[in-house]
């Protein structure tokens, strides 16, 4: 018997080349409507109440925090790290599922890697503000020739971060840009309105579809995806190493490299579901993210929260094989500890929600995937609270002991991160075409017309 | 608006395409270029255009960051203010290999993004689409000026292309 390779329908209902232009360039085309304005009326709330809290702080000073001895850093690096980690997952859609030739990809990696944008120029925002004289934050960051003749110390993790972190927006930013050029000339060759038109026309370079073009274009492409690999994987290898090269039980651990890699490729797979549920309903996009393609992200939600999962057992394991009475403590005190609410929140949350996705049933309802994708955000999110603060509030000394408790600025500030980040996104999904409408038309069936 | 682009014809996908662009080529025809929404894959093959060598540049791009980034580090470490940081070597070249990657990385994507933007002569806005739908579902093939009019509607028609008509450099007429 001989089996015959039918493959899958990655855009349904019967779709022309004409129909991708129509169905994603419309959103554009109108005016928003009250679902968008809502979103977009909170998110502008919340990052106000944010940016106001944040004025407080810099007037007043960081005693505004929660920061305590020993607890010198809290929420904002948690949230740091948390926002890194969300781009993850757009560029290894975008990069690394494009060098393995995954073509489900092309229906959600433009969206992916606008979120990569957004959530690190949201990450940038608090190691800056955490100098708390932002103002100063260039001369601390950037080795650049100054009045003082100093220059930063390249052997400091925190300075590798800000050379991994900048490399790594500008290279998404243009990667993501560069990806556009096609889409934005569509929109300028449809556009109506004279201005649109001015407008897409800048935007678009004068792109005009030559095939010698595209010949170079999709060189360039494939090498943006070859360098963006190693890159994603460096970014949060160097985000570790801000923890992993600290000498305190609970960071100094050679495992944090892999362990948060795949813990920023995890939640920001589940930051992907939850924005592409919410993406798909708003614009009527089902046909181009098709419960196929969530299925598969769940599954790669899936599996990344085992890796996950294993780093955690495998931390504990380390902590009794190596003998180190004060890794022990700190694994004992991170689980049963004062703490035990966060850890175990942590736990539930990344490792046993995830497994429903055992079943198909659950992984391709869209609730249960909504319901699941927020809850490992929140376990992310949790993940590296439980880094961060378990490890610092009871370090060598018991007499210096002490809980951490974060204040209104911290929690407003956080919010206010959240609003700016969708703030972004949702000015993204208006202006920009949301899916990436040459490459989408390029794993279609091989026609102009209806197949079928 | 009078400077003729060339002789534009339309086909139905790209597979027609490249059919017609072997037979275009076995009329001696070598001026033209294809226009479509995405790469047609084979144009290279059929059209007989060398790959393109934009690699050498992210290479040439890539080294040049790797050592842009050691010097940097290396001068302000070693040489313009040495400072002993726990105890460590002025030059403490394992500590700079994070940034020396990621300076390499940086320079080997900005060049290639460059280089393209170079070859592909963009931004370029004064020349508009030939026509809307070939960024959006229309795939079409243009023989350039270098062939005289008669002879690419000649050779257009026998290849079974329809809308044939002359275009120009500005928009289209």
């Amino acid at each position: 018997m001989t089996t015959i390779y039918v493959p899958e329908e990655l855009v349904t209902g019967g779709k022309t080349y004409a129909d991708v232009n129509n169905d994603i360039a419309a959103p554009l085309e109108r005016f928003p409507n009250k679902i968008w304005w809502t979103c977009f009326s909170v998110a502008v709330l919340f990052f106000s109440i944010g940016a106001l809290l944040a004025a407080d702080m810099f007037m007043r000073g960081l005693g505004v925090l929660g920061l305590n001895q020993p607890n010198g850093w809290g929420i904002f690096i948690v949230d740091f790290v948390f926002w890194v980690g969300i781009g993850h997952a757009g560029t290894l859609i975008s990069a690394v599922l494009f060098l393995f030739r995954q073509k489900w990809r092309t229906a959600i990696n433009r969206s992916a890697e606008a979120m990569t944008i957004f959530a690190v120029m949201t990450a940038l925002i608090f190691p800056v503000i955490h100098t708390g004289r932002p103002w100063y934050a260039l001369f601390w960051l950037l080795p650049y020739p100054n009045q003082r003749h100093l220059w930063v110390n390249f052997r400091s993790p925190l300075l590798w971060d800000v050379f991994a972190v900048g490399t790594y927006f500008t290279v998404s930013l243009v990667f993501w840009y560069v990806g556009l050029i096609p889409d934005l000339a569509s929109i300028r060759d449809r556009a109506k309105n004279k201005f649109r038109r001015f407008v897409y026309t800048v935007l678009s370079f004068g792109w005009r579809g030559s095939n010698k073009h595209w010949s170079h274009y999709e060189m360039v492409s494939m090498i943006l995806a070859g360098l963006s690999t190693p890159l994603v994987l460096s970014v949060h290898s160097i985000v570790s190493f801000d923890f992993a090269v600290a000498h305190l039980p609970g960071w100094h651990t050679t495992i944090f490299p892999p362990y948060f890699v795949a813990g920023a490729i995890f939640s920001g797979f589940a930051m992907v579901v939850t924005l592409s549920v919410i993406a798909r309903e708003m614009f009527h996009l089902q046909n181009y993210i098709t419960l196929g393609h969530l299925e598969k992200m769940n599954k790669v939600i899936m599996a990344t929260g085992l890796i996950v999962g294993y780093a955690y057992s495998c931390e504990f394991f380390i902590a009794w094989y190596s003998g180190s009475p004060f890794e022990g403590f700190t694994f004992i005190n991170r689980a049963f500890g004062p703490y035990w609410w966060a850890y175990w929140t942590m736990a539930c949350c990344n490792v046993i929600i995830p497994q429903i996705f055992w079943w198909k049933k659950a992984r391709t309802s869209i609730p249960v995937m909504f319901v699941v994708s927020l809850f490992v955000n929140i376990g992310m999110w949790f993940e590296r609270f439980v880094i961060v603060v378990t490890s610092l509030h009871r370090d060598f000394l018991p007499s210096s002991w002490k809980y951490y408790v974060p204040t209104l600025h911290d929690w407003g500030i956080t919010l206010g991160s959240f609003g700016w980040f969708f703030i972004w996104f949702l000015l993204f999904c208006r202006f920009l075409p949301a899916i990436a409408m040459a490459e989408i038309k390029s794993v279609m069936p091989h026609k102009g017309g209806h197949h079928g | 608006m009078d400077k003729r682009a060339g002789c534009i014809g339309y086909y139905t996908d790209g597979d027609a395409l490249l059919v017609a662009i072997k037979a275009i080529r076995a009329q001696g025809i070598e001026a033209f270029d294809a226009y479509s929404p995405f790469p047609i894959h084979g144009f290279e093959a059929a059209a007989n255009i060398r790959r393109s060598w934009i690699p050498f540049v992210t290479f040439a791009g890539g080294l040049t960051g790797l050592c842009c980034g050691f010097i940097l580090q290396y001068w302000t470490s070693a040489v313009d203010w040495p400072v002993n940081v726990a105890g460590k070597p002025f030059n403490s070249w394992p500590a700079f290999v994070p940034v020396m990657f990621e300076c390499t990385i940086l320079f080997a994507a900005l060049s290639s993004v460059a280089a393209m933007f170079i070859v592909n002569r963009l931004p370029n806005h004064r020349n508009k689409a030939f026509d809307p739908a070939l960024t959006r579902d229309a795939f079409a093939l243009v023989i350039e000026p270098a062939i005289e009019d008669a002879r690419a509607q000649a050779a257009l028609a026998t290849t079974g292309a329809t809308g044939i008509r002359s275009v120009f450099v500005e928009g289209w007429s």
